[in-house]
């Protein structure tokens, strides 16, 4: 049996991190995330296994941390919400761009500025289409539950390991602080230095040698020939991504004549609406991205086919349906319907969106 | 290969001037003039010296040293503009064997990256910085340093620099000095022989710092920038000894190790 306990969603992500063999957090305060760091002082995992935790002095200096700790082939994160997200964009942009693994979480916030602490997806297009200056993009996992909140470090880890570039946890203020059963996984010890030089020797700084070339952990390239070669490399990586890693969960889409797309928190509230509209008779289904970047056009392409509409449900004012109509490429109607500010929609909302802007529009 | 103590220097076998092992073949790009390339050299005969090639990182930041990972052959991150000790120091928390240094200018460290500064060096990190202070910006093309003297005429300055609107020029390694978490904190310079010698001196103890864990270790190297400063090498280093020394005086400010703990436990709080 594993490991069952009830725990925050921001309390998981600490404990997680500590069981999949991460090296170091580097991370500053922010509602509604702190208890990340929190969690990860008062279980002083330094002592357990060895993981660093260390609060900065901004977030500038958090992501800066992560591009050292990278840079030496190890398993490194940090996390926010939305405004420190922000002022990490340049140093997430420097990641992408020298080739660095490692893992960020937003738990997000309303905006824009300062906005609110209340629970918002405002983030959406910050997290999916770079954020930072510059073409790149991050691997953007979302979590609905605490369990996957759980579940998604170690992978977070084995995907931006795969590809060499940061992975983000795109999450929100309801995930993080609400309360849910986790299964816990097993510890694996972090990886030795040996097993760093196996995993990473290629290319991590760790130490130059007589017999390898200098490892150079830079983003830049002053002669435009070859960063055009290193803007298709990355791009490469993001279509593999594309091809090889897209994540998606489905629930009464078969039939369904009405989608709703949904991530997050906000996938949770859709789906009692599709319970609420399948007792009324209309034909509803849920498709929930699990993975915000690589997106799954391909499936929700599939699905146009049958559909006879979407409905797009974020806290934001329309952010993934841009997303969903190039996915659905004009063979249906594509609507939106979020709450902002703070403002969790409830089921019956959700529904009335469907009834108006998709049956009855 | 060996290291050679600090006292076996003058020995007749190692007394043989060549060119460090360390240093690659990658012409530098630097101004004929610049003191990076004085400085760089030092760096690579320290680390030859103590034969810790497979053992240091560089962090180089952005400015004109942004490419220094041409001309030393270990490895190296190159940092956001600014944050050099931050990246220095996620590397030494997950990696405390290596040694570790940060090469910055006068804007990168002392402008941009004040706030990294500090915080680096307040929490003691055992790494060393490297502070290349030539009052001027010279890679985008000679504005205003946070360095820049007062009066002193420069692409954004052009009048000169003027302290109602430009504030004062900031002796950042005096503000160093004053944290706890500094061991030694020196300011040098290479524009003579026997300076150039005290400036290897001091970078090889800032190296051997990392391993007793005392603190950080802070140089600055007051340097020239005859592109950004507009006149000729020879000029440079005088102008340099006029009107940058004075501001900007040569020595030790703290040499030593980070304070003692118990001096910052206040009485209720001890354990």
């Amino acid at each position: 049996m594993g490991d069952i306990r009830l725990m925050k969603g921001n309390e998981v992500i600490a404990e997680a991190a500590i069981r999949c063999g991460c090296d170091a957090y580097f991370g500053y305060p922010i509602t509604p995330q702190s208890e990340v760091m929190e969690t990860l002082m008062a279980r002083a995992p330094w002592e357990e296994t060895g993981m660093v935790v260390l609060q900065a002095e901004s977030e500038v200096a958090s992501i800066n941390m992560l591009f050292g700790g990278a840079s030496a082939g190890k398993k490194v994160m940090t996390s926010s919400s939305s405004p420190g997200i922000s002022l990490m964009a340049e140093g997430i942009s420097y990641m992408a761009g020298a080739e660095l693994p490692g893992l960020i979480v937003n738990v997000q916030r309303g905006g824009p500025g300062l906005g609110t602490i209340q629970p918002s997806q405002a983030d959406y297009f910050q997290a999916t289409k770079g954020g930072g200056h510059g073409d790149y993009r991050l691997f953007v996992l979302a979590p609905n539950s605490v369990q996957e909140m759980a579940d998604f470090v170690d992978l977070g880890f084995e995907k931006s390991f795969k590809y060499r570039n940061p992975a983000m946890i795109l999450t929100d203020g309801v995930i993080g602080q609400m309360m849910e059963k986790v299964e816990l996984t097993a510890f694996k010890p972090r990886w030795t230095d040996l097993q760093v030089e196996e995993i990473s020797g290629s290319w991590a700084a760790t130490g130059k040698n007589k017999n390898r070339k200098q490892h150079i952990m830079t983003s830049l390239e002053m002669v435009s020939e070859r960063q055009e070669k290193n803007n298709e490399r990355f791009q490469a990586k993001y279509k593999q991504m594309q091809e090889e890693d897209v994540m998606f969960e489905e629930i009464q889409c078969d039939d369904a004549e009405y989608i709703i797309v949904a991530y997050g928190v906000s996938s949770r509230i859709s789906a009692k609406a599709v319970d609420l509209l399948r007792e009324k008779g209309i034909k509803a289904g849920l498709f929930r991205p699990i993975t915000l970047f690589p997106f799954p056009n391909k499936r929700i392409n599939e699905l146009a086919d049958k559909a006879k509409g979407f409905l797009s449900v974020e806290m934001n004012a329309g952010q993934m349906v841009e997303d969903v109509r190039l996915s659905v490429l004009g063979k249906t109607k594509v609507e939106h319907f979020g709450r902002m500010g703070g403002i969790i929609a409830t089921p019956s909302e959700v529904v009335e969106a469907i009834e108006s802007k998709l049956i009855g529009g | 290969m060996t290291a050679i103590k600090v006292e076996d220097i003058i020995k007749p076998d190692n007394l043989v001037y060549k060119k460090s092992s360390v240093l690659t073949d990658v012409p530098m790009h630097y101004c004929y003039g610049c003191s990076h390339g004085v400085v760089h050299k030092l760096i690579a005969e320290v680390i030859e010296e103590m034969n810790i090639q497979e053992d240091v990182v560089g962090v180089a930041p952005v400015g004109c040293a942004v490419m220094a990972y041409y001309y030393l052959d270990i490895d190296w991150m190159q940092a956001a503009h600014g944050r050099a000790p931050a990246v220095a120091t996620g590397y030494k928390r997950v990696n405390p064997k290596k040694y570790v240094f940060s090469y910055q200018g006068d804007g990168d460290l002392a402008a941009i990256g004040t706030a990294e500064t500090m915080h680096a060096v307040n929490r003691g990190e055992n790494i060393v910085m490297i502070f290349i202070n030539n009052a001027i910006y010279g890679m985008t093309g000679g504005q205003m340093a946070p360095t820049s003297l007062v009066g002193q005429v420069t692409a954004t300055s052009p009048h000169g620099r003027d302290v109602d609107l430009n504030g004062y020029p900031l002796k950042i390694t005096e503000l160093v000095a004053q944290l706890p978490g500094a061991a030694y904190v020196t300011r040098q310079s290479v524009h003579t022989p026997g300076n150039v010698r005290k400036t290897k001196k001091a970078i090889r103890k800032a190296f051997e710092n990392c391993d007793k864990k005392i603190g950080t270790s802070f140089i600055e190297v007051v340097s020239t920038c005859n592109s950004g400063w507009k006149i000729d090498p020879v000029q440079s280093n005088e102008w340099m000894v006029e009107n940058m020394f004075p501001f900007y005086p040569l020595g030790d400010i703290k040499d030593g190790e980070r304070d003692d703990v118990d001096k910052y436990l206040v009485q209720k709080l001890k354990k």
